[in-house]
């Protein structure tokens, strides 16, 4: 078992035959992600490392029964591809690009609720389940499969936390990076409550960053719903105040939003919670070890 | 981005926001000049710089005579203010703005921010107009009226009514008000604000509304769509380090520790400055090499780093998904090449292509490099040659 993808999961690209597209659907492919097919506007009908092309989601979807777009469109875009997707009837858009427009965000995000279309991203690594289905940009060799699910705002160190559970004797389920834009998808409650609800996940690592509540709210979910371990990092105990960090959501403003905070309040919930990202492997295997 | 005063109030008169009568001044003599175009007789001269406080700092004052305005138009351009936004060091004033005095009755504020969990604008408004917000919102947060605006319906009346009723505003000024905010937040949607704060709005004896301040900041992912607020970016106002790494793709952050550190990802970057201070060290920046770092990058980032005198080591930590190792390898090669790296460099490759990696280091035998095994393990390392251990 796993979460949200695995080796049945039919998945189409927007964005295919970019060079973006192309180089990561290739990756997926090699993984051995079902990729069915893809959607470049005006280019439908060819065919492109191996699958099929087509000019609206609809017709791929269609065509190939596809439940799950992986989103490379250039920023300007990205906003009119997830609302397709959701028109479309897709399940679940992993939105990759980097810098989409927060007014743009806003407004698919809500469309894509109202039409009951779930959304990773953007600016994200994408989802894995490992050892069956790579949806994103990761590196696929880092996770290997095991009973940790993972949740992650940074890309890196989601490979990172990976690693090092993977480096402990132990694996990954599903990992899934929830990007750390003002406007996100899935975030850490609802993976939570999948990853509680999932027999094959036994422990999960959480990680966050400065900036926003996300965190303060995942752990008083935590505390009522989850029974499992959890192990969280926050980044950003060392960064300035009001410095922006790379991720547009990491700003601290006043008190609300920083490292310690969100630390405190993951320990009051019975969360095991690490200083710095190298204990994480250790910290894991203490708690599984339980 | 953020822009100055004077520049969101031209924005703001674009859409019907009222503003004072003003006019921006590089010199003393445009300030007289200003002041005598704008006629009346009394005048704001106000710094221009991208920090809230600068009353407070000195840099706002006001004249009651052209003599007036010169004098201090003289005092203010070219003063260094320092406001609790601008840190010790302050920031040097090279524009002060010319504006009609106020006829001031009461004080207000108002501003539209982005509320990340609902995932939509909120307008804030408070009858503690002049104070510092995040201070009003601490104290006496009952005195806030917050009003969430669903973007698929957009503005409407009734959000106008809860924030004018909620501030108990008396009933021939609700009219006045629910304009006011409307058209603030059509400010805010078209041209993708980020944020905008008006503190003071103020109330004329009059019983009209006027933005007697204004700060806007924008979403930089949306600035290929506003060339017109893109042209309104001052680059004196940003730091030329930051700026420089900018326009290498890297993403750099000055702090005061002497552990220098390369990247990528935001979020690794923070882990690993949090690492270095978890085991004694105190990190002297923050990083990102992005997702496309190619030898020319790398070397451009130790130029950066190694231009802080405090720096005694740097930690190069790359964890390989998008950006492989090898390069990285091939830019530290690179960066030994074109740059007098002086100081230890500790190493961790991991991810993509690490053995590659390890073995063009191995093969090139440079001097003060270190590697490391993992985080941890270079983290120490780095801290310890910092240490000249």
């Amino acid at each position: 078992m796993s979460i949200l993808v695995d080796k049945d999961t039919k998945v189409i690209v927007q964005g295919f035959t970019g060079k973006e597209g192309t180089f990561h659907a290739g990756q997926c492919i090699d993984y051995g992600t079902q990729i069915v097919g893809g959607v470049t506007p005006n280019k439908g009908g060819q065919v492109h490392l191996g699958k099929p092309v087509f000019n609206t989601v609809q017709e791929a979807v269609a065509a190939t029964g596809a439940t799950v777009s992986m989103i490379f469109v250039p920023p300007a875009f990205v906003g009119d591809a997830v609302m397709e997707a959701a028109d479309a009837g897709i399940d679940l858009a992993v939105i990759i690009t980097e810098g989409a427009p927060v007014r743009d965000m806003m407004m698919a995000k809500a469309y894509a609720v109202k039409s009951g279309m779930k959304t990773i991203g953007p600016n994200c690594p994408g989802v894995i389940t490992a050892e069956e289905c790579k949806i994103g940009i990761m590196p696929g060799m880092v996770f290997k499969k095991g009973n940790v699910g993972l949740i992650s705002k940074s890309g890196t160190l989601t490979y990172e936390g990976a690693n090092q559970v993977c480096n402990v004797g132990y694996g990954i389920t599903t990992a899934v990076g929830i990007g750390g834009d003002p406007i996100i998808g899935l975030s850490y409650i609802q993976l939570l409550t999948m990853f509680e609800a999932d027999p094959q996940t036994e422990a999960i690592v959480m990680i966050g960053e400065i900036g926003g509540d996300l965190e303060i709210q995942a752990a008083e979910f935590i505390k009522d719903n989850v029974s499992k371990p959890v192990v969280a990092f926050i980044a950003g105990q060392t960064a300035p105040k009001g410095k922006r960090m790379g991720h547009a959501g990491a700003i601290i403003s006043g008190s609300a939003g920083t490292a310690a905070e969100k630390m405190a309040a993951l320990e009051a919930a019975g969360v095991a919670v690490v200083k710095s990202p190298a204990e994480i492997g250790e910290k894991v295997k203490e708690v599984l070890s339980k | 981005m953020n822009i100055h005063e004077y520049q969101a109030k031209e924005i703001f008169a674009k859409y019907g926001v009222p503003v004072p009568k003003g006019k921006v001044a590089f010199s003393v003599e445009e300030a007289v000049e200003n002041a005598k175009e704008l006629g009346g007789k009394i005048w704001v001269v106000k710094a221009q710089i991208h920090a809230g406080g600068r009353g407070l700092g000195g840099g706002v004052k006001l004249a009651k005579s052209i003599d007036e305005v010169r004098e201090l138009a003289t005092e203010i351009l070219g003063m260094t203010l320092v406001t609790h936004q601008t840190g010790p060091e302050g920031k040097l004033v090279q524009k002060i703005y010319i504006e009609e005095g106020a006829d001031i009755a009461d004080e207000l504020y108002l501003g539209v921010v982005l509320d990340r969990a609902k995932e939509m604008p909120v307008i804030m408004a408070s009858t503690e107009g002049g104070m510092e917000i995040e201070k009003v919102a601490s104290e006496t947060p009952e005195k806030i009226v917050k009003v969430a605006v669903d973007p698929t319906i957009g503005f409407q009346g009734f959000h106008g009514r809860k924030l004018a009723f909620g501030l108990g505003l008396p009933k021939e000024q609700v009219g006045k008000f629910i304009k006011f905010a409307s058209a603030l937040y059509r400010v805010y949607m078209e041209n993708d604000a980020s944020l905008i704060e008006i503190n003071p709005l103020v109330k004329t004896g009059a019983g009209d509304f006027i933005a007697l301040d204004g700060k806007m900041g924008f979403d930089d992912s949306a600035l290929g769509r506003h060339p017109d607020i893109e042209a309104m970016r001052d680059l004196s106002e940003e730091d030329p380090a930051e700026r420089e790494a900018g326009e290498f793709g890297l993403s750099y952050v000055k702090l005061d520790g002497n552990v220098g550190c390369m990247v990528n990802g935001a979020g690794l970057a923070m882990g690993t400055m949090d690492t270095i201070n978890y085991v004694g060290g105190t990190p002297a920046n923050f990083l990102d090499v992005g997702g496309t770092a190619s030898a020319q990058t790398v070397a451009k980032g130790f130029e950066i780093i190694l231009r802080d005198p405090n720096v005694k080591s740097i930690f190069v930590n790359i964890f390989g998904g998008i950006v492989r190792c090898d390069r990285i390898a091939n830019g530290i090669l690179e960066a030994t090449k074109l740059v007098d790296v002086h100081v230890p460099v500790v190493v961790r490759l991991d991810g993509t292509n690490a053995p590659e990696a390890a073995q063009i280091l191995k093969n090139a035998n440079i001097k003060n490099v270190i590697t490391a095994t993992d985080l941890g393990d270079g983290a120490k390392k780095a801290v310890a040659a910092a240490k000249g251990e």
